[in-house]
């Protein structure tokens, strides 16, 4: 790297200049994310594992802004240090190789990348899935009462069946404020994917497979389901609204759909964790 | 200096007869990539307005016509058939799909245009046979004036889940029909639309409208002969087995 001398001025220190541009601005830049950004980023703080999400999202970005800034005030510095002179075609000089530089770059990414990994996978584990699918045998599972609701797809709606209010299914999903709700997402025909963006929620919703994910609501609000797997015709159109309300309201509300549903109720299969229904006749 | 590297080249390299040369033939190695660039993107073009044309054509939307007094609001008159036949669908003809009637003629349309906050009366006629539903919970009325239907002129709430040959189903409205098959052992079953005079069971139900919009719908039964979970085909193509309710 060589910028163009005039006869009689010495040559600054780049690297010494760059990096106080660097490390002044990261010392600005990083705080001002963490604080004034980090609350605002998504999914927002429905749900304990939403929350863990902002978290997540904002020690992410706290991380990845010296390295951005490394890249944009590099890239701005040699823009305006290193131009070439106009009317001439000059090479730089040959770049061999700088051990330094070389091992410094192996060692900083591998350092954040390998703590970015220990960390995912610890907050992964401490909060039991950080409301992802879990499978059917979660690695970790929450301590304390949880309320069984089943999600289940199809071409193109959810439905969601209650184990422990008789196996009533509705057409909505309701979940009482916090209150551990342990979810059993599955499909009944092809691929689908359970996301409730606002709950901090995704889950794979598979044929034949039980996906667990576990959410904690922390306030009663309303809150868009959506699939997120491209799974037709109508994949666009496969949403529906959810509600966290009050556990008296929730009481309130499961009774009615027993009365409301009893009809379809009594020819529902026995609660399962997934189902297999018998193959149609026009299917075969 | 041009912006092609072909000329690029030619230019920095004008210093010897070799490199001029050399720039030439790289001048017209240009020429033929710029030709065949070209070409690629006239025909990406034509390809994309082609995908673009036979993706955003739909049928024809049906006006409901005003329903007879003293009921009010509007009437949809709709058959499913098990084949629409060659003579509405030459493409497709065992394909199952919706009818609705429009000035006394049967119409292979599935888009439907009824009046915001109003009443809409459906009468379908169903000549097709069971196929069972997958998820049996879709088996009772939902979001019907009054919850119910009327099947052949008795009003019930559900069916039973295997009877089940179609549903009509306006997810965002709430609104869950199930309709059931003709019988197995019915004479006279209709092979393919049009199919009056054929066996076939009388439905009707009322559904409210609400708020302007576009509501899709769609059956839920899979009822597509021949195709992966029974849901290929025409339960995938606008205009058979799902469709729009423009509330207007």
């Amino acid at each position: 790297m060589a910028a163009e001398t005039h006869p009689g001025t010495p040559e600054p220190n780049h690297a010494r200049r760059f990096t106080a541009l660097w490390v002044i601005s990261s010392l600005i830049a990083t705080p001002l994310v963490i604080f004034l950004l980090g609350p605002s980023l998504p999914p927002g703080n429905g749900s304990e594992q939403a929350s863990g999400h902002v978290t997540d999202n904002t020690v992410l970005l706290a991380m990845a802004t010296p390295v951005l800034l490394l890249v944009v005030i590099y890239l701005i510095y040699a823009s305006i240090f290193f131009r070439q002179p106009k009317g001439g075609v000059l090479e730089g000089p040959a770049v061999r190789g700088d051990s330094r530089v070389q091992t410094a770059w192996v060692v900083i990414t591998s350092v954040l990348v390998l703590s970015l990994a220990a960390y995912g996978t610890v907050r992964l584990l401490a909060d039991n899935g950080a409301g992802s699918g879990s499978g059917p045998k979660p690695l970790t599972v929450p301590k304390g009462p949880k309320l069984p609701v089943q999600v289940i797809a199809q071409q193109w709606a959810f439905t969601y069946r209650y184990p422990t209010y008789g196996g009533v299914e509705t057409t909505h999903l309701e979940l009482p404020d916090n209150e551990m709700v342990e979810l059993h997402v599955t499909s009944i025909d092809v691929i689908h994917s359970f996301w409730a963006y606002k709950l901090g929620v995704k889950a794979d919703a598979n044929p034949g497979v039980d996906n667990i994910a576990f959410v904690k609501p922390t306030h009663e609000q309303s809150f868009e389901v959506r699939c997120s797997e491209l799974c037709g015709i109508w994949h666009g159109y496969m949403f529906d609204k959810g509600h966290v309300v009050s556990p008296a309201a929730f009481e309130t509300w499961i009774h009615e759909q027993q009365t409301k549903f009893a009809p379809a109720t009594k020819v529902l299969p026995p609660y399962s964790k997934t189902y297999s229904p018998e193959p149609t006749r026009r299917a075969e | 200096m041009g912006g092609f590297p072909g000329c690029l080249w030619r230019h920095r390299l004008a210093s010897s007869g070799e490199q001029v040369e050399w720039g030439a033939q790289l001048s017209t190695l240009a020429k033929k990539v710029l030709g065949v660039g070209s070409a690629v993107v006239v025909l990406g073009v034509l390809i994309g307005l082609y995908v673009a044309s036979w993706a955003t054509s739909q049928p024809n939307t049906i006006v409901a016509s005003a329903a007879p007094p003293p009921s009010g609001g509007t009437q949809l008159t709709l058959e499913t058939v098990a084949a629409i036949g060659p003579k509405y669908e030459p493409s497709h003809p065992d394909w199952v799909s919706y009818l609705v009637r429009k000035d006394n003629k049967w119409i292979h349309s599935t888009i439907y245009s009824v009046p915001a906050n109003s009443v809409v009366h459906v009468t379908l006629y169903q000549y097709d046979g069971d196929s069972g539903l997958r998820n049996p919970f879709l088996s009772q009325v939902q979001g019907t004036v009054g919850e119910t239907e009327t099947v052949d002129g008795k009003t019930i709430n559900s069916i039973p889940p295997e009877e089940a040959s179609h549903t009509f189903v306006i997810p965002q409205l709430g609104v869950f029909v199930p309709l059931p098959g003709v019988p197995e052992e019915a004479k006279n079953q209709c092979e393919f639309a049009p199919c009056e005079g054929a066996a076939h069971r009388t439905i009707t139900f009322s559904f409210r409208t609400g708020k302007k919009g576009r509501y899709r719908w769609q059956c839920f039964v899979p009822c597509a002969a021949g195709y992966i979970d029974g849901f290929g085909g025409p339960m995938q193509t606008l205009g058979y087995m799902d469709g729009f309710i423009n509330v207007v």
